[in-house]
């Protein structure tokens, strides 16, 4: 110890100054779910007990994520750093309004998909650890959100992806087994494309601080040069392979059907927008150079996304594989906000809807897998071809997906009109009149798509081969099951905000343009990850 | 140094593609398992490569007297090792689970979840 009796300012290399009690909240979603993962995993043989718990832990990550939102919104962007050392040594975490809304509506999913759980998965799902999964995947999603380093960025991914692993294979179907192959193998293939772009970067700034890298391309001479160039096109490459965007999308309608529905609710709402935030974190703030020059693959990689989701979705039988493409599609819109963020004067527009159309996406999408799996607990079924005359089992449930049908197509009055307003201005504005149209195209088609689910399951008398015009009661209901509010309480919600967002969208386009103006201009998360100097 | 270790990691990477193009799973999942190697050596050497020089301070300096190695990537690499090992332990288990029951390691004959002939959805309205 003979360094001991020196001594060392530690203010040149650490934060002196305790950290304001209020900006804990910043690791509070990541603690609250990895905490409770562990409690619910130690509960895992107490089925009826498990399910409460964890209920009371997703309920608590929405109060801690709803808090963090209002000090974000309040006291604009807020940074911690593990272990006080200093930016870029230690590792920072930080919220901003981007970040910030999307924990928040990534909990608010959760907490239905854990509560729509409480019904549908038995107690050999919960066994096998449904709600620790459930958790651990949010610690994954929450941290990716608020991370501030590339390369935790990827561990945080790697969270969320093994835990996802757990939950897609919960039931142990050859199905199941067949699906989870696909969507294992290549999403290890697209981190490790990610952990690739990322050693690059290392290499060429020998940081992986976000705010330091932005810092350090700003000052370059030549910020879209070969080497840098490379690395865009890898992370281009995995994070659209993770958002299922075109040539690299064919795992997610081979893998989203299969497992439990409430599983499958909660991929589609949330694993493929932890990609798109990724673009946008990525490109917008840190590589905005090489977005100028990515911006026409980026816009038709967009436009063949749209058109493959929604005639995909057309040429499907079985719902939850139509669900599957329309998630598709989405990510072309979002896709197609990226695009035209490369354009400085319609970027904050484009972006404010990409982040728009994340959060509806989100919910809508979570809703709908929600609904198809009481669609298959009415009528028996997922295939288009067995089922029927669901509106005589019940009307107000026709008339709720008829509102997901209408929000998911992009149609007044729900939340999807208006993201897809902000992008098609953004995108006529321009001058890019083909992604405009790809994103109109697509809505039509969606909404024909949309229109068929709701005329065949619901509208017709019966299954195909019963004959039109009679009502039929229809086999294969379980009214047990369908009794109670864990089943309709979260569809509820989370079609009251689709009618919400959709009918009072200042607020959300307040939010997500204050989310936008914070990647396009950087100015505030850089201050507040490197001090002042930045 | 760099030059051999950065030629070796093209070659790493040239044997992982090969690998995952093949159409049976157990010679994707060994792809798998050498893409994981090589990007953890792209990683290794872009924390530029030195020898033999711990990266210790001496008790009466602040900052190192020679060039170390540099501990960063170190750090880096270990976490990104025990990940892709451990995902592939895990794809090795979940192949070995759908060979068993799906009786096959060929990728293209692995149609459960979207079946060859599936049916197409009602035509008109």
């Amino acid at each position: 110890m003979a360094g001991s009796s020196v001594s060392v300012d530690y203010a040149d290399a650490m934060i002196m100054t305790p950290i304001p009690a209020g900006d804990w909240l910043i690791v509070a979603p990541s603690l609250i779910t990895m905490v409770g993962g562990a409690l619910c995993l130690m509960l895992r043989k107490n089925t009826d007990l498990q399910p409460k718990v964890g209920m009371v832990l997703l309920g608590a990550l929405v109060v801690a994520s709803l808090a963090l939102l209002i000090r974000v919104l309040d006291h604009g962007v807020i940074t911690m750093v593990m272990g006080n050392w200093l930016p870029p040594f230690g590792i920072a975490v930080t919220a901003d309004a981007l970040g910030a809304t999307l924990t928040f509506i990534g909990s608010v999913v959760a907490f239905c998909a854990g509560l729509f759980g409480m019904k549908t998965v038995d107690s050999s799902g919960r066994r096998y650890g449904f709600y620790p999964f459930l958790l651990l995947l949010m610690t994954g999603v929450c941290g990716s959100f608020l991370t501030a380093d590339i390369f935790n960025l990827y561990v945080w991914f790697e969270v969320l992806l093994i835990s996802s692993y757990g939950l897609l294979i919960l039931g142990n179907d050859r199905i199941q087994l067949d699906g989870a192959v696909k969507y294992g193998v290549l999403n290890l293939v697209g981190t490790n494309l990610f952990l690739i772009a990322t050693g690059l970067v290392y290499g060429i700034f020998g940081t992986l601080n976000m705010a330091d890298i932005a810092v350090k391309v700003a000052a370059m001479e030549n910020p879209a040069s070969g080497t840098l160039a490379t690395v865009a096109a890898l992370y281009f490459l995995a994070f659209a392979m993770k958002a299922a965007a075109f040539p690299v999308n064919f795992w997610l309608p081979a893998s989203y059907h299969t497992p439990n529905i409430v599983v499958s609710a909660v991929f589609a709402g949330l694993l493929t927008k932890v990609g798109v935030y990724a673009l946008i974190r990525i490109f917008v703030l840190i590589l905005p150079a090489s977005l100028d020059f990515m911006a026409d693959v980026i816009g038709l990689v967009a436009i063949v996304t749209l058109m493959t989701g929604a005639l995909g979705a057309l040429a499907q039988t079985e719902i939850r594989r139509l669900l599957g493409y329309l998630v598709i599609a989405g990510i072309g819109s979002m896709l197609a906000g990226l695009a035209v963020a490369a354009n400085d004067e319609k970027a904050v527009l484009a972006i404010s809807g990409a982040i728009f159309y994340a959060v509806h996406s989100i919910i809508v999408m979570t809703a709908l897998y929600m609904a198809a799996g009481i669609i298959s607990m009415m009528g028996g079924s997922f295939n288009l071809r067995q089922l029927g005359g669901l509106y005589h089992k019940s009307a107000a449930f026709a008339g709720v997906f008829l509102v997901l049908a209408f929000a998911v197509s992009g149609l007044p009055p729900f939340s999807g009109f208006w993201p897809k307003v902000m992008l098609v201005d953004a995108a006529f504005g321009d001058n890019r009149f083909w992604l405009g149209a790809a994103i109109l195209a697509s809505g039509f088609l969606t909404t024909l798509a949309m229109g068929r689910v709701w005329i065949y399951a619901f509208w017709r008398g019966g299954p195909e081969g019963t004959p039109d015009g009679q009502s039929v009661v229809v086999s294969g209901s379980s009214q047990a099951q369908l009794s109670g509010g864990a089943v309709w309480l979260p569809l509820g919600i989370l079609t009251a905000l689709v009618v919400y967002f959709g009918l009072q969208p200042e607020w959300m386009i307040e939010l997500s343009t204050r989310g936008a103006s914070g990647v396009v201009d950087p100015l505030g998360y850089i201050r507040s990850v490197l001090g002042e100097q930045g | 140094m760099e030059t051999g270790v950065s030629i070796l990691i093209g070659l790493f990477f040239m044997v992982a593609v090969y690998l995952m193009l093949s159409k049976h799973l157990v010679r994707i999942l060994l792809g798998i398992a050498i893409l994981g190697n090589s990007v953890n050596m792209l990683i290794f050497t872009n924390g530029r490569l030195t020898r033999e020089i711990p990266p210790l301070i001496p008790p009466h300096l602040y900052t190192p007297e020679t060039l170390t190695a540099n501990p960063l990537p170190q750090a880096l690499v270990l976490t990104a090792i025990v990940i892709s090992f451990s995902f592939f332990a895990f794809l090795l288990v979940l192949a070995f689970r759908a060979y068993q029951e799906l009786d096959t390691d060929e990728v293209n004959k692995m149609r459960v979840a979207e079946p060859e002939n599936d049916q197409t959805p009602p035509q008109g309205y």
